[in-house]
């Protein structure tokens, strides 16, 4: 094609003439994207909201957000003539008498857990590459800011439907918010309207959960892209690639086209799920009644940490002077988030604090390169892991054959100790792996040729690693330590005299050290020995 | 910041702005742009790859075709109305768009693939910092203006303003206000403790039947019963305080936590609402005599007034007094001495207070 077609030419002439829109397009249609598999993760989350924002306007034209109370009289045979409040039979009406609604209520909280879910493995992508480092700190906190919207939007997404499941939810959170010091029942009465459940809270969370946080999220999203897209992706390491470039492909045409295409894969995933996997069949659970709950009942997985941490928590509870503090409630319910949640918002700047790291990073780091991170990474994880697990201890006790008390008890120590556990080695693994590289480095890699020498010894043939990869491995970055040696007068510089100047300079040292130095390896022979034979000469590298 | 150079490291061209016309011509003008023939960084596809893609594409793209009128169709002809058409319309519709969507997104990845050239272009960063002048004039500007807004002469000025400020910040806050009621003592009571429209105390009827429970017929040892006030069966807000259950013990079972007088003939009536943060303590163990709430397994012995034997519950389930009346049907001698449910800030240990008024 030779020239651009009338229509295309017409208006983009006439946008121009009016906005100016081509000085903008010059800089940005062949913009350049880096390429990498783990760039795709927060994509799905991305799509995931599209998904949500388009099912859940579908859903709101059937949906009726009231509690008053109506007698059934759809199609769902079981449930014909109970009482249930106005939410409830209309869910159940989306379900069974619009055609398309059970698929598309499907598909939005499939959307919602793939939503959640992309989330929270994007921001360990990030996390792990230190993708979070200056200049990326805001996008890192509006990711954590996205993270726990997002653990609100389903909360009062899970309780609309007005099912004896989600009113369980409703229930907890009731006991939760009571359990807050000072000004825990004017809260409750405030968001019930009076009295738990009162008739106010599912219009409310109605409102908060379709046009509340959905336009927060919304404009902290684009937010979130417009500062990608001004301080441009990072990138992993390898040949051509250095801290003052991007290589990749161009947004027009590759890189809209795959995202359009991921756009799609992901509503179709959804949407085969959608189709097969049932879930969260509100008909099999009745209305609401605070009297009653369905036995061995799951929240969502996000929320089962909370469930968790709600289990293992030991009987506390302080009276003094008439007043209350329920210690086995807040503990368990604001203490592991706000552990999480405050310790991801601040890494970035401890980080920078610990390491005097005031540069810019466009880099990605591979995991293994900074242990430590990698390694309170995994600390994080496990931490979070067994709390989840801990949620779900009735499911483990019951397929296992184990005594409900004794995960439960098992689970009081694991919250320590396996933390502990995860951090010694993760940092382990990390440092296996360095040492790996240095060796693909110094020795090459093997080539699957074997050769027998002349004392009899066989030796497989090592050639120098590809330069694709020797580049990956070489994009390995010193990690800077803060000044902290006494001077010629033996006077520690300024900075470090202080007692949390010598906890800087300690944990600066321990964090920066790099254990396994690449070494480029000339002059050692390319070869290991594998065979029988003569081991005379045999690993140099056991360091 | 953003522009694009494409420097490529071997440098084989001089560097020239890709994919862009020249800047000063229409943009997507009339202008001939020539197609980027043998531009360094954009490897062509293999023309018989490209060929034998594009045939996979559009076959792909003509599933998408068939499966998006397939989904118009099933629409048509699947109703839904019981149980089963609801299952076939979501298993077509479903499957047709899954399949229309996944179809499109892998033609659209062949197209990428193997159509389109690979790209290895480089596009340089700069810092994401301002230069030094940029700075210096903003700094300049920002003064200037601030200095001609006379809001650092005036100081009047400014401290009214933040005065002015003030209740309108608040303002929104005090709205919110009338979204409920305050606590007052609400928490501290439950509608046992009210009396019916005849003056009469009220009695326990079982939950979903509404049946009044004769004490003489409930009489299976071991049993578990969930019970409610008479005249609340449909009050949600009464029963999420109000909910029982109900065991019949024999009199050698009942052990010291049970309050004796509050029974009556081994009948003994707990709040269900879990004294964490208020599930349904709906799971009875029969050999054990423990209620089990399976919200977080707290665990509570109803032999001994169900104090708490596990979990994060920490304090037991209030025992309702009862009696029967003159019909020999059961009901409440008044309501519970302590407030149900989870605890809050204004409860303070009400059963310690509730033991010395009694002493
Ligand atoms: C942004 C993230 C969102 C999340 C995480 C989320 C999550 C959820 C969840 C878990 C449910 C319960 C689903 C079920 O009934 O099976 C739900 C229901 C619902 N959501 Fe969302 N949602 C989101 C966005 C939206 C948006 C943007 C809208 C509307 C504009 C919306 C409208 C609704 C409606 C009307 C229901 C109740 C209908 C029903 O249960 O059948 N949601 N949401
Ligand atoms: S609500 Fe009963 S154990 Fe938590």
């Amino acid at each position: 094609m030779d020239t651009t077609p009338k229509a295309i030419s017409g208006v983009s002439t006439f946008l121009d003439d009016r906005i100016g829109a081509g000085s903008f397009l010059k800089r940005n249609m062949r913009k350049i994207f880096p390429d990498h598999w783990s760039f795709l993760l927060g994509e799905i989350a991305l799509y995931s909201f599209i998904i949500l924002l388009l099912t859940g306007t579908f859903l709101t034209f059937w949906f009726k957000p009231s509690m008053g109370e109506v007698v059934y009289s759809g199609s769902y045979q079981p449930l014909v003539g109970v009482k249930m409040s106005e939410a409830y039979a209309s869910a159940l009406n989306i379900s069974f008498d619009v055609r398309g609604g059970l698929l598309i209520r499907q598909i939005h909280h499939w959307a919602a857990l793939l939503f959640i879910a992309g989330m929270m493995v994007h921001m360990l992508r990030v996390f792990f590459t230190g993708a979070y480092r200056k200049p990326r700190e805001l996008n890192w906190l509006i990711g954590v800011g996205l993270l726990s919207l997002a653990l609100l939007e389903g909360l009062t997404g899970y309780s609309l439907p007005d099912d004896l499941l989600s009113g369980a939810g409703l229930r907890i959170t009731e006991g939760v918010m009571l359990g807050i010091p000072v000004v825990g029942t004017y809260l409750t009465f405030l968001l019930f309207g009076g009295e738990y459940p009162g008739h106010d809270v599912i219009s409310r969370f109605f409102t908060i959960h379709i046009l509340l946080i959905p336009g927060i999220l919304l404009a902290l999203i684009s937010a979130h892209m417009v500062l990608m897209w001004v301080q441009k992706h990072t990138q992993m390491p390898g040949t051509g690639r250095t801290e003052k470039n991007v290589v990749g492909a161009p947004f027009y045409p590759t890189f809209m086209a795959k995202a359009g295409a991921f756009t799609l894969f992901t509503f179709g995933v959804i949407a085969l799920l959608g189709t097969f996997a049932q879930i969260n069949p509100i008909w099999l659970f009745g209305p609401y009644t605070p009297a009653d709950i369905s036995a061995g009942s799951q929240p969502d997985f996000y929320m089962g940490f909370l469930e968790g941490s709600l289990r293992l928590m030991p009987s506390w509870e302080i009276n003094f002077l008439d007043h209350t503090v329920s210690l086995s409630v807040l503990i368990p319910a604001l203490v592991p988030l706000g552990i999480v949640m405050t310790g991801l918002a601040l890494y970035p700047f401890i980080e920078q604090w610990v390491t005097g790291d005031r540069r810019e990073h466009h880099t990605a780091d591979r995991p293994r390169n900074n242990p430590h991170r990698t390694a309170i990474g995994f600390t994080g994880i496990a931490f979070y892991g067994v709390l989840w697990l801990l949620g779900a201890n009735d499911e483990i006790s019951a397929n296992f054959h184990i005594s409900l008390y004794e995960t439960t008890i098992f689970g009081r120590f694991a919250i320590f100790l396996v933390p502990a556990l995860a951090y010694f080695v993760a940092y382990r693994i990390c440092i296996g792996l360095q040492r790996k590289d240095a060796e693909v480095l110094s020795h090459g890699v093997e080539s699957g040729v074997i050769k027998r020498l002349p004392n009899g010894e066989y030796i497989e043939v090592h050639t120098p690693a590809a330069q694709d990869i020797a580049d990956h491995i070489r994009g390995k970055k010193e990690i800077p330590i803060i000044e902290s040696g006494v001077d010629g007068d033996g006077i520690p510089p300024k900075g470090a005299r202080t007692a949390i100047g010598r906890l800087r300079a300690k944990a600066s040292e321990a964090y920066g050290t790099d254990h396994v130095p690449l070494d480029e390896g000339h002059g050692h022979d390319e070869h290991a020995a594998i065979g029988a034979g003569d081991h005379s000469d045999g690993h140099r590298d056991g360091h | 910041m953003t522009d694009n150079i494409n420097d490529q490291p071997e440098g084989r061209v001089p560097a020239r702005v890709i994919g862009t016309p020249p800047s000063n011509g229409p943009i997507l003008g009339d202008e001939i742009v020539h197609e980027a023939k043998g531009v360094p960084g954009v490897i062509p596809a293999d023309p018989a790859v490209a060929k034998r893609a594009e045939r996979i594409v559009a076959l792909l793209f003509t599933i998408t075709f068939l499966a998006g009128a397939a989904f118009i169709a099933s629409y048509v002809i699947f109703q839904v109305g019981t149980i089963d058409r609801t299952a076939a319309s979501n298993y077509a519709l479903g499957s047709s768009l899954s399949i229309a969507l996944l179809s499109l997104a892998a033609g659209i990845v062949v197209w990428v693939r193997q159509i389109m050239p690979k790209y290895n272009l480089v596009q340089e960063r700069h810092p994401m910092a301002s230069e030094a002048d940029t700075k210096e004039y903003v700094e300049e500007t920002f003064l200037q203006g601030a200095n001609e807004s006379g809001f650092v002469k005036h100081k009047m000025l400014r401290r009214t303003l933040l005065l002015a400020a003030a209740p309108l910040g608040l303002a929104p806050l005090v709205l919110l206000k009338d979204m409920g009621p305050l606590p007052g003592t609400a928490l501290r009571h439950t509608v046992w403790g009210t009396p019916t429209k005849d003056g009469k105390p009220r009695r326990l009827v079982v939950e979903g039947t509404g049946q009044p429970i004769r004490a003489a017929d409930f009489n299976s040892p071991g049993g578990i019963l969930s019970v409610i006030p008479e005249g609340y069966e449909e009050d949600l807000n009464a029963l999420a305080k109000a909910t029982l259950i109900l065991l019949k013990f024999r009199p050698d079972e009942i052990k010291s936590g049970t309050n004796l007088n509050w029974t009556h003939d081994g009948i003994v009536a707990y709040s269900k609402i879990c004294t964490h943060v208020g599930c349904p303590a709906a799971l009875y163990e029969q050999t054990t005599h423990h209620i089990l709430c399976p919200c977080h397994q707290s665990t509570f012995d109803a032999a001994d007034g169900a104090k708490v034997i596990f979990g994060p519950a920490a304090r037991p389930l209030p025992q309702l007094p009862i009696a029967i009346d003159s019909e020999g049907y059961l009901v409440a001698k008044s309501d519970f001495n302590v407030p149900v449910g989870p605890s809050f800030w204004e409860r303070g240990d009400a059963e310690a207070e509730a033991r010395e008024q009694k002493a």
